[in-house]
């Protein structure tokens, strides 16, 4: 017993030392915890902080977090990615050494994909999917902290590998039998799986939160098919993460008990098969895919129609696109490895499945085309940023068909090749409809809008930087180079086009910085949303003012079809009396203190499982359980009512009619 | 001014593109034998195929942001409640439909033609290929030879790789003589190549495999036939041995360089024990004309045609 309590076993290199990026990060780290630490005393926010955003219930406030977070690690995920290009700008550089590179590679996959793009959607998902379908919350507004909380826990766990014990370094996929605890002992691997376990509990739990309030709690009148493209493309997407997320939870579950507790489900000494990790991660892997996208498409959908101002072309089509694409999403994952000896049978059919995806996917192009068609398209940032899209995203597209010829893709395989396609359309896709949608409910989330002048230098430094960079990756790949090299040998015709790689990566960095600096800069210069409408919007989010008030809507608006706000609009317009609505008490959540501590404790588990050291893992999980139950007995005066006068003050107080 | 930068934008594209047209000639749009062909010719197709899309919409996009762009004039825009146009929609439907059959009929039918060998009136000759912290060791079952880190392979003879792994997974690719295949632990695959004429490809290993996974570089000489039975009979006559702890050592992690061996101890590199580490017993049989005497000798011994030879790869 006392063995088993004070056994600590120190990995081989407890704080990591040596380097000078290692060391600047633990200055940076002591520094600005400690400017937070003074800040926030200083200013006496403690009690601010605890009671507006730690315990907070508010899917605005949680979207607003989520957001932050996603922006820090978009930078931290787009600083991996620079210090990779300087590395290859030139043959034989020395700039990073092989385990340095392996590490930041890893690093840069998992967090741009789990800790980058999901926070980012989540985020925009909670800002805009309520007032979107009229609704006062989520369904689930306790649920929803714990989802952030958990996801927040997850990613710190992650990225504090960079100073505490080392990164992971086995790559975002972590195939076996690399990521073994035989071929990568030590705490790095770890934190990739107890990382990546705690924040897949949240997203999970959003999964669940969002089908449920979209199927439960949209205003009077909205039938699902009467829902705005970004509600839709929630919905599915809530479906899509409900089946793909546990098969990466059990993945994880079972590599964890490889690695901690000596199993052998993947280690072939005893009867473990590596192979069966490609196939569950890529279970997941691929519908993931689909999960950052479809989002994405739903906000391309808005964004066309506001700033077409018409009607989105063949909104029927463009739903049972994304069912389409949602089902077919689960029946390609094979093709992540048509190369590890399938059989001619299953690489035929999984070829096939994979290029049906091409069908609904040029649906949705096409009649975002014809959006425009006949319609004034303003060139807006949010609609740059969303055409955008169109062309680099028909690149990665057809390339994506060209990889889904499996003989072809023999070739293709984790070839740089492979690296530009995913990227034209994560980045395409993904990343430009990040950012159209956060420039798009900007107003909505803080009450002013995003400067056009600055938007646009943003757009087109980023834009023109990412092609510079990624067009050639297709050409080394054709030309031989494979993805995860650290290096390369000079002579075989890569130099140029990496040097220009190296080069697109600053421009799409510089476009990053303006993108951030016009935050500060149009904060700065406030140009302030008053009307609540600053796009001419279609949907019901603009019906409220900006920043929404707390409880979203006064009252709960009808609705009498597609586009209800663009029809009450023109209802108005024509002169049609509006009813006098008559304001009545509103019903909402309490904030709840349990989902943050909950996650604090899953940390402390994580953080013990990630060194073995068990007692600690056993004790972090027990508080958290704990804290569960506590919250299971304490299920009484979770809720209040928000009195008229209160909801009148606040209407007035925003500049509305009451 | 927008539209012209973008112009600027997608011009100094093409430019660049142009330019690096003359030396693309490498890698996979290089085929040098009948595989990397027919995957180049499957490549092409689909180039082909997937242009016609890409030129469909460019047009497309153009045409509507030029022609619907926002005007000082239209500022009395009424909004068309045209939603759909159910004939529109199933065109864009249907083209897709027929593309992609254009696509999957070649693709089926060269997944199942790459299966089998490629010049299948000739004799084939078969060489394990097994991947091992961070080398690549190359059996020649039927001549009894081993070499590390290059492979010599007859011209115009269809090449049958059998792969292994010992420890990660990597995987075995030359572009210019056709795509790769995962070498695995604890499972054999097979992969055909060809060359189709005298010359030195670079294969490399594709799948990340841990620290100097990048070093997993190597050459592929392809000789005419009788070069090829020349250096075989060369390698018999004056390559070391190698014995059994030779083959432990070579396993153990580490960047080695090229190697010949006269022959190699009898070992299954499928057989593992429970630390994942194949078994090796202590007095395999050797192929090759053994006698079995301890010798000592230069690891990193070189043949003479190899450490002159160069790749070919950039003309």
């Amino acid at each position: 017993m006392k063995d088993f309590l004070f056994n600590f076993k120190m990995p081989e290199h407890f704080f990591i030392t040596g380097d000078p990026l290692i060391y600047g990060a633990y200055v940076s780290i002591i520094l600005v915890s400690l400017a937070i630490l003074f800040v926030l005393t200083y200013y006496k926010k403690w009690v601010w902080l605890w009671r507006e955003w730690l315990t907070t219930v508010d899917h605005k406030k949680i979207g607003i977090m989520y957001l932050v977070a996603a922006l820090l690690m978009l930078f931290r995920g787009g600083v991996d990615a620079l210090l990779m290009r300087i590395q290859l700008t030139a043959p034989n550089m020395h700039f990073l050494d092989a385990e340095h590179y392996n590490q930041i590679f890893t690093t840069h996959g998992t967090i741009m994909i789990l800790f980058m793009a999901m926070p980012f959607l989540i985020g925009l998902m909670n800002v805009a999917i309520p007032l979107q379908i009229g609704a006062r919350d989520v369904a689930f507004p306790a649920l929803n902290a714990v989802s952030f909380w958990m996801f927040a826990a997850g990613a710190m766990l992650f990225n504090i590998s960079f100073v505490l014990g080392g990164s992971p370094d086995a790559g975002w996929t972590s195939y076996t039998p690399l990521a073994g605890s035989a071929l990568d002992p030590g705490p790095g691997q770890n934190y990739y799986l107890l990382g990546l376990q705690i924040a897949g509990i949240g997203t999970l739990v959003t999964g669940i939160n969002f089908l449920v309030t979209i199927l439960k709690m949209r205003a009077p009148g909205m039938t699902l098919w009467r829902m705005p493209l970004f509600s839709w493309s929630t919905l599915i997407t809530s479906v899509i993460i409900i089946f793909a997320f546990p098969v990466l939870t059990i993945a994880l579950a079972l590599l964890t008990l490889d690695r901690v507790f000596g199993f052998h489900f993947f280690t072939l000494a005893g009867g473990g098969s590596p192979m069966m990790w490609a196939n569950l991660f890529w279970i997941w892997g691929h519908p993931e895919v689909y999960i950052v996208i479809l989002p994405a498409f739903g906000l391309f959908s808005e964004i066309f129609s506001t700033f077409a101002r018409k009607k989105l072309f063949g909104y029927n089509a463009m739903v049972y696109s994304m069912l389409a694409i949602s089902a077919l999403s689960f029946l390609v994952w094979v093709h992540h490895f048509f190369t590890m000896g399938s059989g001619p049978w299953i690489n035929s059919i999984l070829s096939i499945s994979t290029m049906l995806i091409a069908i609904p996917t040029g649906v949705k192009v096409f009649n975002w085309l014809f959006t425009l068609y006949k319609g004034r398209v303003e060139f807006k940032t949010p609609m740059l940023w969303a055409l955008g899209f169109i062309p680099i995203f028909l690149v990665g597209g057809i390339t994506g068909v060209m990889l889904a010829v499996a003989p072809a893709d023999y070739q293709y395989h984790n070839s740089y090749f492979l690296i530009a396609h995913f990227h034209y359309v994560l980045i395409g896709g993904t990343v430009y409809g990040c950012i159209a949608g956060l420039i798009y409910y900007w107003p909505k989330i803080v009450g002013w809008l995003l400067n056009e002048h600055l938007g646009k230098w943003a757009f087109w430094w980023f834009t023109i930087g990412f092609n510079l960079c990624f067009i050639p990756m297709y050409i080394v790949g054709l030309k031989g180079m494979t993805r995860r090299m650290y290096t390369y040998p000079a002579g075989l015709g890569w130099e140029t086009w990496n040097l220009i790689a190296t080069i697109g990566a600053f421009a799409m960095g510089i476009g990053f910085i303006i993108l951030v600096w016009n935050m500060y800069y149009s904060f700065k210069h406030r140009q302030n949303d008053t009307t609540g409408d600053p796009w001419n919007g279609r949907t019901l989010e603009w019906m409220t003012s900006s920043p929404a008030a707390e409880y979203n809507f006064a009252v709960i608006p009808q609705v009498k079809g597609l586009d209800a706000f663009y029809l009450i609009k023109k209802e108005r317009a024509a002169g049609v009396k509006e009813e006098a609505p008559e304001i009545k008490p509103i019903h909402m959540p309490k904030r709840e203190a349990f989902p943050v501590i909950m996650s604090a404790f899953m940390f402390v588990a994580g953080f013990g499982f990630v060194f073995e050291w068990l007692q600690i893992g056993f004790l972090g999980l027990l508080g958290s359980v704990i804290t569960m139950i506590w919250r299971s007995f304490n299920d009484y005066d979770r809720d209040y009512y928000i009195p008229v006068e209160e909801v009148k003050k606040t209407e007035l107080a925003a500049g509305r009619r009451v | 001014m927008r539209l012209k930068t973008k112009y600027a934008a997608i011009f100094l594209t093409m430019a660049l593109l142009l330019s690096g047209c003359s030396s693309l000639k490498s890698g996979v749009l290089n085929p040098q034998g009948p595989v990397a062909k027919e995957q180049y010719d499957l490549i092409i197709w689909s180039i082909v195929l997937m242009s016609i899309v890409f030129i469909a919409v460019i047009v497309l996009f153009v045409y509507m942001l030029v022609k619907y762009r926002a005007k000082s004039s239209d500022e009395d825009y009424v909004e068309t409640e045209e939603k759909e146009n159910k004939w529109l929609e199933i065109l864009w439907t249907a083209i897709p439909v027929v593309i992609i059959i254009a696509l999957s009929i070649p693709t089926v039918k060269s997944t199942f033609k790459l299966e089998k060998s490629p010049s299948p009136n000739q004799k084939p000759i078969t060489i394990q290929v097994t991947s091992a912290n961070w080398k690549w060791i190359f059996k020649y079952p039927e001549q009894g030879i081993e070499t590390v880190n290059y492979v010599n392979i007859p011209a115009n003879v269809p090449v049958r790789f059998q792969l292994n792994a010992v420890g990660p997974m990597n995987s075995f690719w030359v572009p210019e003589l056709g795509g790769q295949e995962y070498t695995m632990p604890g499972m054999t695959m097979y992969l055909w190549l060809e060359a189709d004429k005298a010359g030195t490809y670079i294969g490399r290993s594709a799948n990340f495999s841990g620290k100097d996974f990048t070093h997993m570089q190597f050459n592929v000489h392809s000789l005419e036939k009788g070069k090829f039975d020349e250096w075989i009979a060369n390698v018999k006559k004056s390559a070391p041995k190698q014995t059994t702890d030779m083959f432990k050592q070579l396993l153990q992690p580490g960047v080695v360089k090229e190697q010949t061996y006269s022959s190699y101890p009898n070992v299954d590199v499928n057989r593992l024990d429970e630390n994942g580490n194949p078994i090796i017993a202590p007095n395999s049989h050797q192929h090759g004309k053994s006698d079995d005497t301890e010798m000592k000798m230069d690891m990193n011994m070189n043949m003479d045609m190899n450490s002159n030879s160069h790749h070919n790869m950039n003309h």
